[in-house]
C-alpha cells in the first residue's frame, strides 16, 4: 500500500522530468544548450535567448532573502523559546504561524501597492531586487522561525538543566549549548526556506520589475526564471514556448545542485556529531 | 448598470466558467431524452474573454441546452486552438495576419490602447517622438517633457502580449529597442504599478484604464497624436491606437458557432459590450 503510493508519486515525478526535457528537446536540439548561456538577451520572438541574468536574478533574489530571514528566524526562535513569558512567546508562536499560512500573492500584493511605491521614493523605480528580497525574506521568515523553534525543543532539557548547573549565563548556553545542539534542524529549516524562496512566483513577479537584466545595485529591477514562466506563458507559441520549458529545466538544475550541495554540507559538518 | 468586476479582475488566469457547466448538467437531466446538449468551446485573448464570457452567459440563459466553456490564454492560444479546432471560436485582441488567412475573423468589438501617467504627473501630453524618445531611453527626466525634475518609470509589457505588439507597432518601436524599468503581464497590473509611482509611464486598454479613472484610481489617460483617448473615439475610429476584438473560426463559422457569432455581433449584446468599455461594433 504505501509502496504503492510511494511508486506512484514517483512514477508522476519522473513523468514530469520527462514531459520537461520532451518538450525542451525540440529547440535544445535546433540551436543547442550553449545559445541559452551566450546570447546577447532575452528576445524569443526575436530568436534570442539568454537565460543567464534570469539564473542570476533567482539567485541573487533567493540568497538575499534567506540571508536576511536567517538571522531574523533564529532570533525570533531564541527569543520565543528562551526570553520570552509563555504566554508571550505562545502569542508569538501563533503569529508565526499565521504568517506561515498567508498566501504568497497577498505577500506580492502588499510589495506591489505599500513597499515598492516606498521604494520608489526613496531611490526609483522602485520595483527592484530589493523589494524582492525583502518581500521574499518576509514570506520565509515564518518558515525558518517554526523549523529553528521546533529543534530548539526537541533538545533534551538535560542539556539546559546541565549548562545551569554549570552557572553559565543565558547567552553562554544559547551559544554554546544549544545552537550547536539544534544545528542540524536549524540548517533543515535555512534550506527548506531557501527552497521555498526559490520556487516562489506570484510574490516576486508583482514586485521585481521583471526587467531581463543582469542587476548592478539592489534597486535595479530582476526577472527571476519562475516569473519568466508565469509572466509568457500564456502568450507563448512555437519556439517561444519551448524556450519556456526551457527555462524550467534550467530551473529544476538550479534546484538539484543547490540540494546536493546542501546535503554535501550537511554531511561535512555533521560527520564527526553522527 | 451593475458591472461585474468580477469578469476584470478574475479572468487573468485560465478561468472555466463553471456555473453554466452546472445549469447545463441540471437542464440536460431534466430535458432527458431530448437531443443531447450542444457545447461550445472558445479559448484565447485574456482581453476578450471577459466580454466572451458575458455574452456567453446571455446566450446560454436564451439557449437552454447550450453549453459555452470560455478560458483565457492569450490570442496566440486563440488562433492556435482555433486552427488545430481543440477550440470551437478562438479569441483574438488583434486583426489577422497575413499568414492567418486561412482562419476566418469575425469582430464583436473595438479596443484602444493609450499611454497613461500617475494622476499628479503634470505632463499634459507627449508627442509621439517623445513617447518613442521616453520608450527607448534616450528621455529619462520628465523635466525633458516639460514636467518634474524626476527619473522617468518605463513599464512595459512582457513579450508575445498583443498589447506590446499593438503599442510597438503603432510607434514602430523593436521590441529590443524598448528599454524598460519594469515589466508587467495584464492591465490590472500595470494601473496598478503606475497609480503606485508619480512618476511611472504605461500603456494599457482604454476601457481598462477609463474604468480605473472613474473608480478614484489616480491615473490619467494621456492624449494620442493629438485625439483624446476614451471609448468614444475609439468607437468613431478617430483614436489611433484601435484593435478589433475578434472571434475566429476555422473557415466560415458553421452550426452553433455561427449562431454564436451572429448573436455576439448583434444589437442585443450591444449594452455588454459598453459595460466593459469596449465598443460595440453594430450601431
Amino acid at each position: 500500500m504505501l509502496r504503492g503510493m510511494a511508486g506512484i508519486a514517483a512514477a508522476i515525478l519522473l513523468l514530469m522530468v520527462l514531459f520537461l526535457c520532451g518538450e525542451s528537446l525540440l529547440l535544445l536540439r535546433e540551436i543547442g544548450v550553449s545559445r541559452f548561456f551566450t546570447d546577447s538577451d532575452w528576445h524569443p520572438t526575436s530568436d534570442r535567448f539568454n537565460l543567464v541574468p534570469m539564473l542570476l536574478g533567482t539567485l541573487l533574489v533567493s540568497l538575499g532573502a534567506v540571508l536576511l530571514a536567517t538571522p531574523c528566524g533564529i532570533a525570533s526562535a531564541l527569543f520565543c523559546r528562551y526570553y520570552s513569558p509563555p504566554f508571550l512567546s505562545t502569542l508569538y508562536r501563533r503569529l508565526l504561524e499565521l504568517l506561515a499560512g498567508i498566501p504568497s500573492v497577498v505577500y506580492g500584493f502588499w510589495g506591489l501597492v505599500v513597499l515598492v511605491p516606498l521604494i520608489n521614493r526613496w531611490h526609483p523605480p522602485g520595483s527592484s531586487l530589493l523589494a524582492g528580497i525583502l518581500v521574499l525574506a518576509l514570506m520565509i521568515l515564518p518558515t525558518v522561525a517554526l523549523v529553528a523553534e521546533a529543534s530548539f525543543a526537541s533538545i533534551p532539557e538535560a542539556y539546559w538543566q546541565s549548562a545551569t548547573a554549570l552557572g553559565l549565563s543565558r547567552w553562554s548556553m544559547i551559544r554554546g549549548v544549544m545552537i550547536p545542539a539544534a544545528k542540524s534542524g536549524l540548517v533543515t529549516g535555512v534550506i527548506l526556506a531557501g527552497g521555498r524562496a526559490i520556487g516562489e512566483t506570484m510574490a516576486v513577479l508583482m514586485v521585481c520589475g521583471n526587467v531581463v537584466r543582469v542587476p548592478h545595485t539592489v534597486f535595479d529591477p530582476v526577472r527571476t526564471l519562475t516569473a519568466n514562466i508565469a509572466l509568457e506563458m500564456a502568450y507563448a507559441t512555437g519556439n517561444h514556448r519551448s524556450a519556456l520549458f526551457v527555462t524550467g529545466l534550467v530551473l529544476m538544475g538550479a534546484i538539484s545542485i543547490l540540494i546536493f550541495v546542501a546535503e554535501w554540507l550537511d554531511r561535512r559538518w555533521f560527520a564527526g556529531v553522527r | 448598470m451593475t458591472r461585474s468586476v468580477f469578469s476584470r479582475s478574475q479572468f487573468n488566469s485560465k478561468t472555466i466558467i463553471k456555473v453554466p457547466i452546472l445549469l447545463g448538467l441540471v437542464t440536460s437531466l431534466s430535458a432527458c431524452g431530448q437531443s443531447s446538449q450542444k457545447t461550445l468551446v472558445l479559448t484565447g485573448s485574456s482581453t476578450v474573454a471577459p466580454l466572451a464570457a458575458e455574452i456567453a452567459k446571455r446566450y446560454e440563459a436564451e439557449h437552454p441546452g447550450v453549453r459555452i466553456d470560455v478560458q483565457t490564454g492569450g490570442s496566440s492560444r486563440g488562433i492556435a486552438d482555433a486552427r488545430s479546432q481543440v477550440a470551437d471560436i478562438g479569441m483574438v485582441s488583434r486583426s489577422l495576419k497575413s499568414e492567418e488567412s486561412d482562419l476566418t475573423a469575425n469582430s464583436i468589438a473595438r479596443d484602444g490602447i493609450t499611454v497613461i501617467l500617475h494622476g499628479n504627473n503634470p505632463v499634459k501630453s507627449l508627442t509621439n517622438e517623445q513617447i518613442i524618445g521616453i520608450y527607448t531611453d534616450k528621455i529619462n527626466n520628465w523635466q525633458e517633457v516639460g514636467g518634474n525634475d524626476a527619473p522617468i518609470t518605463v513599464v512595459n509589457k512582457a513579450e508575445g502580449r498583443s498589447t506590446l505588439e499593438l503599442f510597438a507597432d503603432y510607434f514602430k518601436l523593436e521590441n529590443t529597442a524598448i528599454k524598460a524599468d519594469t515589466i508587467i503581464g495584464d492591465n490590472e497590473q500595470g494601473i496598478k504599478t503606475i497609480a503606485g509611482n508619480p512618476n511611472a509611464i504605461g500603456y494599457v486598454s482604454v476601457g481598462a484604464a477609463e474604468y480605473n479613472v472613474e473608480h478614484g484610481t489616480p491615473i490619467k489617460l494621456l492624449p494620442v497624436n493629438g485625439v483624446e483617448a476614451s471609448t468614444e473615439t475609439v468607437r468613431n475610429g478617430t483614436f489611433p491606437i484601435s484593435r478589433p476584438l475578434n472571434l475566429v473560426t476555422s473557415g466560415a463559422p458553421q452550426g452553433l458557432s455561427e449562431e454564436f457569432v451572429k448573436f455576439a455581433q448583434s444589437s442585443q449584446v450591444k449594452d455588454i459590450v459598453e459595460e466593459q468599455y469596449f465598443v460595440p461594433i453594430s450601431q
